[in-house]
Formats: C-alpha cells, sequence, structure tokens
C-alpha cells in the first residue's frame, strides 16, 4: 500500500489546523518587556572587599539571610576564618558560615584573618555556560542570576562553579544565590551585606559609573580575585588577600 | 523508476513519522516558548522584572535619617558613625513604611556587642576589641557604653 | 564541627549534588553504546562469528536506552520543565546538547535499525496473530506490508548505512557524557580531555560484556545450543576493549601522579580514605584485574567448553560490577572532596527518597523486565524467522551497499 495524493492532502490539511491554533497561542502567551528609569546599560555592578577591615562579625552573613529568605544551613554569603602556621596547610573555618560570628579561637602565634566570600558574578561564567536551558545567566548590567521559573534543578551549574557559591534552595527544588541584592541596586539601594557590614570591609561598585570609588581603588591598591587562573572573569576584587587563600 | 519507488516506497513512512514529529516540536516551540526569550541574552528578560518585584526587609540608613536625624547627629560624633542603623537594629523597612504598626524591638548588646567586639587574633589590630569576661566581669554592654555613641567621657 | 565533614568544605559544598542515580545514567548509556557497538562488529566490520547476537544486541540497546532518561528525571528538582532542554537548549551547554543527540540515536539509528531489520517478522507476525497483539505488530509495520525479497535488499542496504552512521552516533552518545563531566575545570578530579575517551571505552567494555551474558542467559533459558565460536570471539573482543580502557584509566592516574599539581595531595588522599574500597579494591581489583587475567587466561589456553563459560561468566559479571564502580569513583568521588583541597564530605546514599537506593534498583532492573517484553514481541532467534538469518545479510551483499 503506497501514499496516495489523498494522503497528503489529509495529512497536509490536518498541520495546517494546527499551526494555526499554534500561532494564536503564541499571540496569547507572549510576555511583556521590562520598562522603567533603571537603565541596565549604564551599570556594571561588582564588588570589593578589603580583607584588612573585616572583623568577621558575620552582620553580612545575617543580613544576607533576612533580606533574602536564604533557607538555614544554606549560604548565599558567607565568611572565613584562616589561621596560617608557618610552612603547614592553612586550617580554615567557617561556623555555620558566620551567621553568629566566630568563636575566639585564641591563637595568637599564627597568622590569621577572615575572608568573606560570595558569587563572583563572573563576567566569563563557567556556570552560565553549563546551564542547558538559560535559567541562568548573566544580566546586562553584570549580575549572575537564576530564574527560578524556568530552573529544573539539575545542578549543573553548582557542580561548574569553582567557589561554592550556590545551592539548591530546599523549599523551592530550584538553584539558588547571591543576586548582589539585584531587587535592591536596580532601586539605588546597596546590597544588604554592604549596608550592614561595620567596617565598611564590603562596597558594592559600579564600573561604569567614572565617580565610583572603585577605579582609585583598583589603581591604588594590589588586588586579587580568587582563583585567578580559572579565568572566570570575576568580578570581586580583594585588596590584601594572602596567596593561601583557597 | 516505478520499480525504486515500489521497492523503496516502504521507507517513506518512517521518514514520514519522524517529518510529523519535528512538525509537532516546531509547533510546540512556536507555542509555549515566551516571545521575548534571547532578547538580551538566552534567558527568559521576564526573570530580570520577577527577581526586580522582590520585597526589600533593610530600608538602608539614608531612610532612618529622614526621621530619626537626632540619633544620626549623636552617631555622627562617634565611632560607630559609619555603623548602619540595621546593623543593629534589623531590617527595618517594614517600620519605614509603617512605623506605628512595626515597633522594632531593642537589641540585646550581650550578643550584639561581643559579635564585633570580643576579641579575636584574626580581627584586625587596630580594631577595638576586648575580652568581654574580663572588660566587663558580666556587666551588660550598655551599662558604661551608650551604643549609638560609645565613648565614654 | 559539621556531621561527616573532615577539614574545611565551602558552606554549601557538604550536601552533595549528584547521587547514586546520577551515576546510574553514564552507567546505562554506556550500556546502550557498547551493546550497540557489538551489533555493529557484525553488520559493518563483517565479523560474522558474532552474528548470533546481532538482534539481541539491538533489543539490549534499546531496553536500555529507554530507560536511560528516567533517573535524570528523578533526580530533577522540577522535572515537569524537562522539555525546557528541547524548546530553549543553551547551546554552549553539554547537557543540553545531549537531549539531541539522545533523541537523534533513539529515533534515526536505533529504532529505525531495528525496524528495518525486523520488518518481515513484523510483517509475518501481523498476518498470523490475533487480538491485541496483532494491532501491535500492525502498527508496527507503518501500514506497509511489502516484503519482496527486492525491497528486502533495499532494507538492508539502508539498515547497513544506519549502522554506518550509527557507529560514530553511539560514540556521541557516550562520548557526550564523559565530556559533561570533563569540560567542568571547577572540579580537577573530572576535568581532563581523557574524560570522554574513558567513559567511552568502558561503555563499550560494560556493553559487550552485557550482551555477553544476555546472550548466555537467554540460551539456557530458552534451552538452545550456545554458539561457542560466537562467545569466544564476543569474549575477545571484550578483552582488547578492557585492555585499552584499563590503559587510559591508568595513563590518567600516572599522568596525575607525576605532575602533582595543586589538587594531587587532596585527591590522593581522598583515594586511600574515602574512596579505597570503591577505586583499589572494586573497581581496580576486582572489577579489572581479575576479569582481564580470567580473559587473558582464556585467549592464551585452550580450557573447554564449560571452563571457558565459567570463565566468561565470572569475567564478565565482575566486568560489569567493575564499570559501575568506576562511574561511582567519578561522579561521587568528584563531590567527595572540597574545591579548597582542604577537606572531605561524606555521601549517605538514602534508601526511600525519589534518589535513593530502592529507586536506583528499580531503574536497573526496569531494563531488564523491558528486555524480555522486547524479546517476546521481536524474537531475536533464528529459528523464528520467515527468512534466514544468514540469508538476508548474505543476500543483500552486505558491504556492497
Amino acid at each position: 500500500m503506497d501514499i496516495t495524493r489523498r494522503d497528503l492532502f489529509t495529512i497536509g490539511g490536518k498541520l495546517l489546523v494546527l499551526a494555526s491554533v499554534g500561532a494564536t497561542l503564541e499571540q496569547i502567551i507572549g510576555a511583556a518587556a521590562p520598562s522603567d528609569a533603571y537603565k541596565m546599560a549604564d551599570h556594571w555592578w561588582g564588588m570589593i572587599i578589603d580583607i584588612d577591615k573585616c572583623i568577621g562579625c558575620g552582620n553580612c552573613v545575617r543580613a544576607c539571610s533576612k533580606e533574602n529568605g536564604v533557607p538555614k544551613g544554606y549560604f548565599r554569603t558567607w565568611v572565613e576564618r584562616y589561621e596560617i602556621e608557618e610552612g603547614k596547610q592553612p586550617r580554615v573555618e567557617s561556623p555555620d558560615g558566620a551567621m553568629d560570628g566566630f568563636p575566639p579561637s585564641g591563637r595568637t602565634d599564627v597568622k590569621s584573618f577572615y575572608v568573606p566570600k560570595l558569587c563572583n558574578h563572573c563576567a566569563d561564567s563557567p556556570c552560565v555556560q553549563v546551564c542547558p536551558v538559560g535559567a541562568t545567566f548573566v544580566s546586562p548590567d553584570g549580575v549572575v542570576l537564576v530564574d527560578e521559573s524556568y530552573c529544573l534543578g539539575c545542578r549543573y551549574c553548582v557542580q561548574a562553579c569553582p567557589y561554592g557559591c550556590r545551592y539548591l534552595h530546599p523549599d523551592k527544588d530550584t538553584v539558588d544565590k547571591c543576586s548582589l541584592c539585584y531587587h535592591r541596586i536596580t532601586q539605588g539601594l546597596t546590597t544588604a551585606c554592604c549596608e550592614n557590614c561595620p567596617t565598611g570591609a564590603r562596597q558594592l561598585v559600579d564600573f561604569k559609573n567614572p565617580q565610583d570609588p572603585v577605579h582609585e581603588f583598583l589603581r591604588k591598591n594590589k588586588v586579587e580575585v580568587l582563583k585567578p587562573y580559572m579565568a572566570t572573569g570575576a568580578k570581586v576584587y580583594y585588596k590584601d588577600l594572602d596567596g593561601a587563600v583557597r | 523508476m516505478r520499480r525504486l519507488f515500489q521497492d523503496a516506497g516502504h521507507l517513506v513512512r518512517p521518514a514520514l513519522v519522524l517529518l510529523a514529529g519535528l512538525g509537532l516540536f516546531i509547533l510546540l516551540r512556536g507555542a509555549v516558548i515566551p516571545k521575548d526569550f534571547g532578547k538580551y541574552g538566552h534567558f527568559r528578560p521576564g526573570a530580570l522584572d520577577m527577581i526586580r518585584q522582590r520585597p526589600v526587609s533593610y530600608a538602608g540608613q539614608d531612610t532612618c535619617v529622614m526621621c530619626h536625624d537626632d540619633q544620626a547627629t549623636v552617631r555622627k560624633a562617634g565611632k560607630h558613625a559609619h555603623v548602619a542603623c540595621e546593623a543593629c537594629h534589623g531590617p527595618q523597612a517594614k517600620h519605614a513604611e509603617d512605623p506605628a504598626a512595626n515597633v522594632p524591638k531593642l537589641p540585646d548588646t550581650a550578643d550584639l556587642c561581643r559579635r564585633c567586639h570580643e576579641q579575636d587574633a584574626a580581627k584586625p589590630q587596630w580594631f577595638p576589641q576586648v575580652v568581654t569576661a574580663e572588660h566587663s566581669g558580666g556587666m551588660a554592654c550598655n551599662s558604661c557604653h551608650k551604643p549609638h555613641n560609645p565613648h565614654i567621657d | 564541627m559539621v556531621p561527616g565533614v573532615d577539614g574545611f568544605m565551602y558552606p554549601n559544598e557538604v550536601e552533595l549534588q549528584w547521587s547514586l542515580l546520577i551515576v546510574l545514567y553514564p552507567y546505562i548509556t554506556g550500556l546502550v553504546a557498547g551493546a550497540f557497538i557489538l551489533a555493529s562488529l557484525e553488520r559493518v566490520f563483517k565479523v560474522e562469528a558474532v552474528r548470533p547476537t546481532y538482534r539481541l544486541a539491538l533489543l539490549t540497546a534499546l531496553a536500555f536506552l529507554l530507560v536511560a532518561p528516567l533517573p535524570l528525571q528523578l533526580h530533577l528538582g522540577h522535572p515537569e520543565r524537562s522539555l525546557e532542554m528541547y524548546l530553549t537548549p543553551h547551546r554552549s551547554s553539554a547537557m543540553a546538547m545531549f537531549g539531541f543527540v539522545y533523541l537523534w540515536y533513539l529515533t534515526v539509528v536505533l529504532l529505525l535499525e531495528i525496524w528495518l531489520e525486523y520488518r518481515a517478522d513484523i510483517v509475518r507476525l501481523a498476518q498470523t496473530t490475533r487480538g491485541v497483539t496483532r494491532l501491535i505488530y500492525k502498527a508496527l509495520t507503518l501500514g506497509s506490508q511489502n516484503v519482496s525479497p527486492a525491497a528486502r535488499i533495499i532494507d538492508d542496504k539502508v539498515g547497513y548505512t544506519v549502522t554506518v552512521i550509527g557507529v560514530p552516533s553511539a560514540f556521541l552518545l557516550h562520548g557526550y557524557v564523559g565530556f559533561i563531566f570533563g569540560s567542568i575545570k571547577a572540579n580537577p578530579w573530572w576535568s581532563t580531555p581523557l574524560m570522554p575517551i574513558v567513559f567511552l571505552f568502558s561503555a563499550m567494555t560494560s556493553g559487550i560484556a552485557a550482551v555477553l551474558l544476555l546472550y548466555m542467559a537467554s540460551t539456557k533459558v530458552k534451552k538452545m545450543a550456545i554458539d561457542m565460536r560466537c562467545l569466544d570471539t564476543i569474549a575477545k573482543y571484550l578483552f582488547y576493549t578492557f585492555l585499552i580502557d584499563f590503559t587510559l584509566e591508568m595513563l590518567d592516574l600516572i599522568h596525575r601522579t607525576y605532575e602533582a599539581d595543586e589538587s594531587f595531595r587532596s585527591l590522593d588522599f581522598m583515594v586511600h580514605t574515602r574512596l579505597w574500597f570503591s577505586q583499589v579494591v572494586l573497581q581496580i581489583g576486582l572489577g579489572t584485574l581479575i576479569p582481564l587475567a580470567l580473559l587473558a587466561a582464556t585467549q592464551l589456553r585452550k580450557f573447554s567448553e564449560a571452563v571457558r563459560r565459567g570463565m566468561y561468566l565470572a569475567a564478565c559479571s565482575l566486568t560489569l560490577v567493575g564499570i559501575f564502580a568506576m562511574r561511582w569513583n567519578v561522579v561521587i568521588g568528584g563531590q567527595l572532596f572540597s574545591k579548597s583541597f582542604l577537606g572531605y564530605t561524606t555521601y549517605k546514599v538514602a534508601f526511600v527518597t525519589r534518589e535513593g537506593l530502592f529507586s536506583a534498583i528499580g531503574l536497573m532492573l526496569l531494563p531488564f523486565v523491558i528486555f524480555v517484553v522486547l524479546v517476546k514481541l521481536l524474537p531475536p532467534w533464528p529459528e523464528n524467522q520467515a527468512v534466514g538469518v544468514s540469508e538476508d545479510h548474505v543476500a543483500a551483499g552486505v558491504g556492497s551497499a
């Protein structure tokens, strides 16, 4: 039994009906584009962290947690304490991410300091590269964000992040991470962590703003990003970061 | 030619099944993918809006000062000038919106002051830090230090 | 102190993200690729001795391929959104592109090849059976009753072409899975250009071992005489494939140990502690060296038929365990150490959760259930064919397409 012309017409007709239904649905479901005073093209966000100013109080961790509804046991930002004895591997700890600061270690014979960590909002982000559906992305103003209504929860991005800043939200079953308080910075506020840092160790910066202190900061100080050999284009710059920091 | 079609004609069938599947897939794409997907990059632009609309919990020091400028004046003179109000008082955006309905609780100085000022070798040398047990002998920090301006004359 | 953690881990690293089910997934796709390569040995590479397992290998590949997406679906936080991978695939993501490789392989390679191979039987069965079964066979004919010798010759030529395309497709199917791990620069246990090749050869090893076992089991169940020449040939190919696989894995190990870069000390410690049993005892010892020794012995000395069968049984069973251990060591091992190289966590397998042990066991049994159904539906045995098996391919002039 071979295909007749009649068969072709029937099949073609059905496809045509389906096509028109599809086109109508498309009109209905199309989303509206965002438009208001904040212009993404005018900004390129990052952060500068001064290690010598961090006192390990954990204010940033608590503030972030409250501002962003971070689930207990997971961290959008955290602080690490390094204790380095000469000739040995560094001893690092981060009790509950420094949510309640640090208990005094009592050790005075070693080099020790605090390192706040967060998503580095990489310009050449490896996590964005591996997302299979486009649920995580770099926004036009340089913030790496997660679309929680689109994320599958495959956790490929969690594996790809060299800095360990991502986690799976236990209630939403989507990936979550620091959003650089995007909902705040697009309204002229600073991030929750920077707002609540008592010593100004953490500061939000906008590379596209010619008046931003970051330009002088980068020019005058020795700065480093975490894991520079990964070439991720990290935009969180640390001043006075010790070479032992992982 | 006709012979070939007779012998190989059955191959058209799986080809048609495949094409039908492809057609269905294309229709599905057109129907389900948001129209502006890909406008700024490989993502849904609607996500940017969604994220921007999240509620703010910390009002920011500038907002607090609008009503509490007397406290602001006191703080400006002291060492806590650069510490944000909400760093100690917690998130107060709700209070800023409706001050009467959301009255902030006074923070407990025992935990609060210790977190910053408890002595630790990792803290920078220039930062004021004490071993609280020895320093105050169990007394509350605000028995002697006023938090807004902690200097004791 | 965080329970289960030694040393320091970034706070979000303590919990493993990719579980036992993600160990299962490359294992299953590996069996698919391996079984298909065995089938292509006869069709494309003219190894006539393995002909008795040709159809069996195709059905094995299909049974496992159908189950392959299931561990992924169970793992996803939102499986209902998984269609997004086909609707808005991110072209830079190996995972997204793999979805299309899978679909290509399932439809254009495997299903098409099986349809072309079985068409004569399907048409015959559509005429001779009754009831629901008849409807199934009628649907499978896709409406064509044309099984003239000329049509069958064309089927064979097209089938040959499909298999030729299928070989690199099978390489792509499992090579891609290796690339999904191998391209992650953040993880030094995974990041190596060798990863896709190691995965591919271990896949071929496991697939060939699986078909060999299924052949032995099927002939026993059906009380048929086993073709020893076929069995010996399969075992020979298994031996050589395994040898290459072992060489590649040892190359990776030696290279790492020699270069001893920043990650080495941490990884070395992990292998000596957390991964000792699964890597050294199971994968290398029981799962590679012993099967290789058994297979080498059969190549070097002529044992009796019964003894050879026993040795193949032992070697293949251990091989399958060893290759599973290899997947475990890659996936789980890659998440046991901290990216700060300062600590380790532990993986506790859950039992009854979505990604737990019971799900894993169920998913491993399912392909065999499907396999039994497929064998009943599309019998791979020579006696059941309308046209003789070897006649089919010889009459068509295999290779002269």
